[in-house]
């Protein structure tokens, strides 16, 4: 057999398949940041997702919901780390549309620890009236939501150095994205310039600026800063199951790698008489 | 070794049972006594690999059923209640969301290792017809899955791949307007789509004993092409086969739950996260990676009819395999030029679906255009007429044969002596 022919045939595949150069975008890619929740061993860090629940509350909370989340998750284990007490005050704190009641009206009433966020508008007309036409998303899964493209060859990578913090570097990076735009760029009227957001017009205002939400545990007030943790209390709340899952696989590879080894042995000994003496 | 002893119960209600319903004796001449080739390499474990992420489906799957909210307004949010708030439901979506992936991966080799040692030849031809069956029903399966969580790529796949039966003349439309149940993509869509989506592996189920079964009557290939003629050439299913399909399962368990458990998300499509919105399209609607190479072709032609047939065509045309493959010698090992032709075809597959996944212009279509002709070509023109060119090597007498010379196949030139040119 002859090899080089077979990977001659192969490169020509391959330079066939990439033989256009994609157009240059104009939008930057994300850079990586470094994910205390990243790896194979990875956590959320609870002081993080607490400075970042409290930029949510004071900040994104004006205009995004967060519908899927209950006031109880932010009692469990693998989040925030408040108690139930911690979480009902805050649940507290918030007003939520109940009813109807017995006269037939719906009501408010301060939430309860099992209610979900309340959303900042009453519904998504109210929200797109408010703002300019523009509807905020939903903040409960934004951070698996959000990506873009590794490209060839580094996706391919990405799997064997489990990377998948695609969504928190790209909200990081929106809200440090704001800059002047290109000289000419066509900035509609209500948006704003952003190098990171796709289309490069984001409707969104500048949300976050140094020393705008007050740290008491001296973490620098600085927007990188509030990116960080907003970013992965967002992808806390994308997926609370992070810690559970990463630790239940840690437990879960040990047992596959022992048991296939075992098997292996197994099929070493079984197959031992076929392979060394055959004709036996 | 002897793979040809018969079932003899000991136990006087064994021997009662056995007189009536001789299902004991079934199993043991079919997975205990059955001889399997002394020679199988590791490509031939895919088919337990792919027994195995059927049960795993079909597992996980009904209990994630049983958490599921079949309705455009709560299909969304019931996946991530199950997400959320089902005792590992996350583990239970991440198994059935990434084992759909590792389902096909494992039927892609499956199907390959046949393609390249020939199993579909004579007497394999209803089997490999059951497999492609198989395969169909597959992809069936999958794309109606994939629009259940209702995410965006759910509802616009769902409203991109019902849109290319319109392309069938005169019937088109109504055919389409008879998939949705409706006007548009919409509850009853996403209704049936489940409805179906449950039944389906169940059809699987039922065409893989079908599969089996043929397999049992007609017994495997194996590298070498070549029957077993003596019981010397065979060695019993159970321990021998049992053994080595359980290891290398352990092998593919390690990588899937590599994804399950690290990057389960990374197979997927971020926009799925985002609720359907018919008013809203993505700016790029891709399928699963698992559908990209059909869809680099489908896109590849400027007719949208064309383009439809070609897409069924490319699936179908593996049906007529055994026929089209004029060569009497089985394996690619014994057949330098088809082993070649073969090997730039997986490469050819792989490119598709690249370029599947990109935007579909300027290069990538010339690109896309120039490997789905040798898609065809392969099976249209290369297959029949490399049979009646081809010179072969020598096969061995037998499978012993070719196991005593440790695979080394006969006619091929020794290992080279240092310092000769190879």
């Amino acid at each position: 057999m002859n090899p080089h022919r077979i990977l001659i045939g192969f490169v020509l595949a391959a330079s066939l398949s990439g033989m256009a150069v994609r157009t240059a975008s104009a939008q930057e890619a994300p850079p990586r940041q470094h994910w205390s929740f990243a790896g194979p061993f990875g956590v959320y860090d609870q002081a993080q997702l607490q400075r970042g629940f409290k930029i949510y509350r004071e900040v994104c909370s004006n205009c995004h919901s967060l519908k899927l989340l209950a006031f109880r998750n932010l009692a469990d284990p693998g989040g925030p780390g408040f108690t139930e007490a911690q979480a009902a005050t805050v649940a507290a704190s918030f007003q939520v549309t109940d009813g109807p009641n017995d006269q037939g009206q719906m009501f408010q009433r301060p939430g309860g620890i099992a209610d979900h966020f309340p959303p900042p508008f009453p519904n998504d007309q109210a929200a797109r009236a408010a703002l300019g036409g523009k509807l905020p998303p939903d903040m409960s899964v934004l951070a698996k939501a959000r990506s873009y493209e590794a490209g060839f060859p580094k996706f391919i990578f990405d799997a064997f150095t489990e990377y998948q913090e695609d969504g928190p570097d790209y909200i990081h990076a929106i809200l440090d994205g704001y800059t002047d735009p290109p000289a000419g760029f066509p900035l509609a009227p209500g948006t704003q310039y952003n190098k990171y957001f796709p289309g490069g017009a984001i409707g969104m205002p500048k949300p976050l600026n140094d020393g705008q939400v007050e740290y008491t545990d001296g973490t620098p007030t600085t927007v990188d800063q509030y990116g960080h943790d907003v970013a992965a209390f967002l992808m806390w709340a994308a997926e609370p199951t992070l810690d559970t899952r990463k630790r239940v696989g840690f437990q879960v590879m040990i047992f596959l790698i022992v048991f296939t080894g075992l098997l292996y042995f197994t099929k070493k000994r079984v197959w031992h008489d076929v392979l060394h003496h055959p004709t036996g | 070794m002897s793979g040809h002893s018969t079932y003899q119960p000991h136990s006087p209600f064994m021997q009662w049972f056995e007189r009536r319903l001789p299902i004991a004796g079934l199993v043991y001449s079919s997975f205990v006594a059955y001889p399997t080739p002394r020679n199988l390499n590791y490509w031939w474990t895919f088919g337990g690999i792919l027994t195995f992420m059927l049960g795993v489906q079909i597992a996980t799957g009904i209990v994630l059923a049983m958490h599921y909210t079949p309705h455009v307004d709560y299909a969304f949010n019931s996946v991530e209640t199950i997400m959320r708030d089902v005792n590992y439901g996350w583990l239970l979506r991440y198994l059935h969301a990434n084992g759909a992936s590792f389902f096909f991966v494992a039927v892609y080799i499956h199907i390959a290792r046949g393609m390249y040692y020939g199993s579909y030849k004579e007497p394999r031809e209803v089997l490999w017809i059951l497999g492609v069956i198989l395969f169909l029903l597959m992809v069936a399966t999958g794309f109606m899955g994939y629009v259940l969580p209702w995410g965006q790529m759910s509802f616009w796949a769902a409203t991109v791949i019902t849109n290319l039966f319109s392309a069938l003349p005169g019937v088109g439309e109504p055919i389409v307007t008879w998939l949705w149940g409706g006007y548009a993509v919409g509850n009853p869509t996403l209704n049936r789509f489940y409805s179906l989506h449950y039944l389906l592996p169940f059809v699987i189920a039922g065409v893989v004993m079908l599969h089996i079964w043929a397999l049992h009557m007609v017994g495997q290939n194996n590298p070498t092409g070549v029957e077993p003629k003596t019981e010397k050439d065979s060695v019993a299913f159970t321990p021998y086969a049992i053994v080595k399909d359980g290891f290398f399962i352990g092998v593919f368990c390690i990588i899937y739950a590599w994804f399950i458990f690290y990057i389960p998300n990374y197979l997927g499509h971020s926009d799925n996260y985002i609720m359907a919105n018919p008013g809203q399209t993505p700016t790029h609607i891709v399928p699963e990676w698992y559908y990209l190479p059909f869809y680099a072709i489908l896109r590849a032609i400027p007719s949208k009819l064309l383009g439809v047939i070609a897409l069924a065509s490319s699936i179908i045309i593996l049906a007529f395999l055994p026929w089209l493959d004029t060569s009497r010698v089985r394996s690619a090992n014994y057949r330098p030029l088809y082993r070649q032709f073969l090997l730039i075809f997986f490469a050819a597959v792989i490119g598709l679906g690249y370029l599947g996944s990109q935007e579909p212009s300027g290069g990538y279509v010339v690109a896309a255009r120039i490997l789905t002709l040798y898609y065809f070509g392969f099976f249209l023109i290369i297959l029949p007429l490399l049979g009646l060119f081809e010179t072969t090597k020598p096969l061995p007498h037998s499978i012993l044969e070719s196991v005593l010379r440790k695979g080394v196949p006969i006619g091929a030139s020794p290992p080279p002596p240092s310092g000769a040119p190879g």
